[in-house]
């Protein structure tokens, strides 16, 4: 299985390099996401620090739905979705691939967007392993979720509009939990991140089990 | 010799619709059987439902000793398909897509360049990704991947289309060495001129069921080479 994740993570995240999809769609999207954001709250610097953990986190959302979503186009072609299942690769290995390929793109992502959090909004981290912590929890909830669901609506001809639907909802906990462990972060004092890290850390634990589990029947069910 | 395939009475469906009513076929190792029929008739079908991609609803369906109604994913890393859509990945490079598929099986690198040679897939043509060549170079790089994967048993649907000259007769060449080694190989066509020659039987397939069966040019040219010419005959040791 562990030997299945890393070949298709390494092909995945190969494909990435060459298309460079995220480089000039994902990042500039969030980034546009979090400055729009920072018009509609307006100029005051107070409002814009105290929005800024969820802000971060809702172009973050957005930028998943857009990553899995791409991950899922690599193999939208009858050859190359017929190809992985008569590849002879674990399911769970697939899953767990795709998942880590989603995971580097977005934690990468997730540097931009702190660099932009701080040029727009002022932000400063007080306790960056909170921030870190959250950020790698919420990362791998974020990808397996997505690439469960994205599995789920694969081969869909509504998958583009189902898969934001269908996932949007389920992710709300991580951008939640995730706001709540960054305000706690960057606050001066980081009261009650843990708890939050908690939720993140189940959350991502059970996706994790959910997609290893599930993967295989949901791929044959696309 | 062994049997590979084993179809009686078999209903495949896709999705919930019958793709294949009722199909009796049996394919042995080292056996060619190519497929004619129209489009429509169910070619792709038998070939996918062999590759355990297709449930099969009722009759019997036993591929290389795994009975496809019980689980029908456990055939599907043994079997070789090559359908109309290559399974291929547009950004990486031919060498990379073959190197993909063989390590998937955990069979060792080493194949993937002899492969690639041997579809005439060298310099250049090896390292370009493969969204920017031809139909037909695609194709040969999803034949260099079956070459590489060395399936026992090879599902070729319409091989020929997109190929020149040149790499039908590799196919053909391919085809014959996949068989003499002991593998089974169905195939799927549209051009009986070029796909019975290469045949040990020819089967008709219409409406989703078999309708005819006869030997092809293989088997003609096998009969001829293995049985002894009796004395005096003018030479037809046709079976």
């Amino acid at each position: 299985m562990w030997r299945d994740a890393l070949l298709v993570a390494g092909k995945d995240l190969r494909i990435e390099a060459r298309s460079r999809v995220g480089l000039w769609q994902v990042v500039p999207f969030a980034l546009l996401a979090l400055v729009l954001f920072a018009f509609a709250l307006g100029p005051g610097p107070v409002a814009l620090r105290a929005a800024a953990p969820g802000l971060f986190w809702l172009a973050v959302l957005f930028s998943t739905v857009l990553a899995i979503q791409r991950s899922f186009a690599i193999e939208g072609g009858e050859g190359t979705r017929d190809g992985l299942r008569l590849s002879g690769l674990d399911p769970a290995g697939i899953f767990l691939g795709k998942a880590a390929a989603v995971a580097l793109q977005l934690l990468v992502l997730q540097l931009v967007l702190f660099a932009g959090v701080v040029l727009l909004f002022g932000a400063r981290l007080h306790t960056p392993w909170l921030a870190i912590t959250a950020s790698v929890l919420a990362t791998i909830g974020l990808s397996a979720a997505g690439v469960a669901y994205g599995a789920l609506s694969a081969g869909l001809r509504v998958r583009e509009t189902l898969l934001p639907l269908l996932v949007l909802p389920v992710l709300a906990p991580v951008l939640l939990a995730g706001s709540r462990a960054w305000a706690a972060a960057l606050a001066t004092s980081p009261a009650g991140g843990g708890q939050w890290l908690k939720i993140l850390g189940a959350f991502a634990a059970v996706y994790v089990v959910v997609g290893v589990v599930l993967y295989g029947p949901l791929q044959e069910a696309a | 010799m062994a049997t590979v395939v084993e179809l009686r009475t078999a209903v495949a469906l896709a999705g919930r619709f019958p793709a294949l009513s009722g199909v009796d076929l049996s394919v042995e190792a080292g056996e060619v059987v190519v497929v004619l029929g129209p489009n429509g008739s169910g070619k792709t079908s038998l070939l996918r439902t062999c590759a355990g991609l297709l449930n099969v609803s009722s009759g019997t369906a036993v591929v290389l000793g795994c009975d496809l109604r019980e689980d029908r994913v456990a055939v599907r890393s043994r079997v070789g398909l090559l359908g109309h859509a290559a399974p291929l990945y547009d950004e990486l490079s031919a060498r990379e897509n073959v190197r993909f598929a063989t390590r998937a099986l955990g069979y060792p690198t080493d194949r993937v360049d002899p492969a690639l040679e041997r579809l005439g897939l060298v310099g250049r043509l090896r390292r370009t990704p493969v969204g920017r060549l031809s139909a037909g170079q695609r194709r040969r790089v999803a034949l260099a991947a079956l070459v590489a994967r060395s399936p026992e048993l090879w599902l070729l649907d319409e091989p020929h289309a997109g190929l020149d000259a040149a790499a039908r007769r590799l196919l053909g060449e391919l085809v014959e060495e996949a068989a003499t080694g002991g593998a089974a190989v169905l195939l799927s066509s549209h051009e009986p001129d070029l796909s019975v020659p290469m045949a040990d039987r020819v089967v008709s397939l219409a409406g989703g069921t078999i309708t005819s069966s006869s030997p092809g040019g293989r088997a003609t040219k096998l009969s001829v080479v293995d049985l002894p010419a009796p004395l005096g005959a003018g030479g037809s040791n046709v079976a």
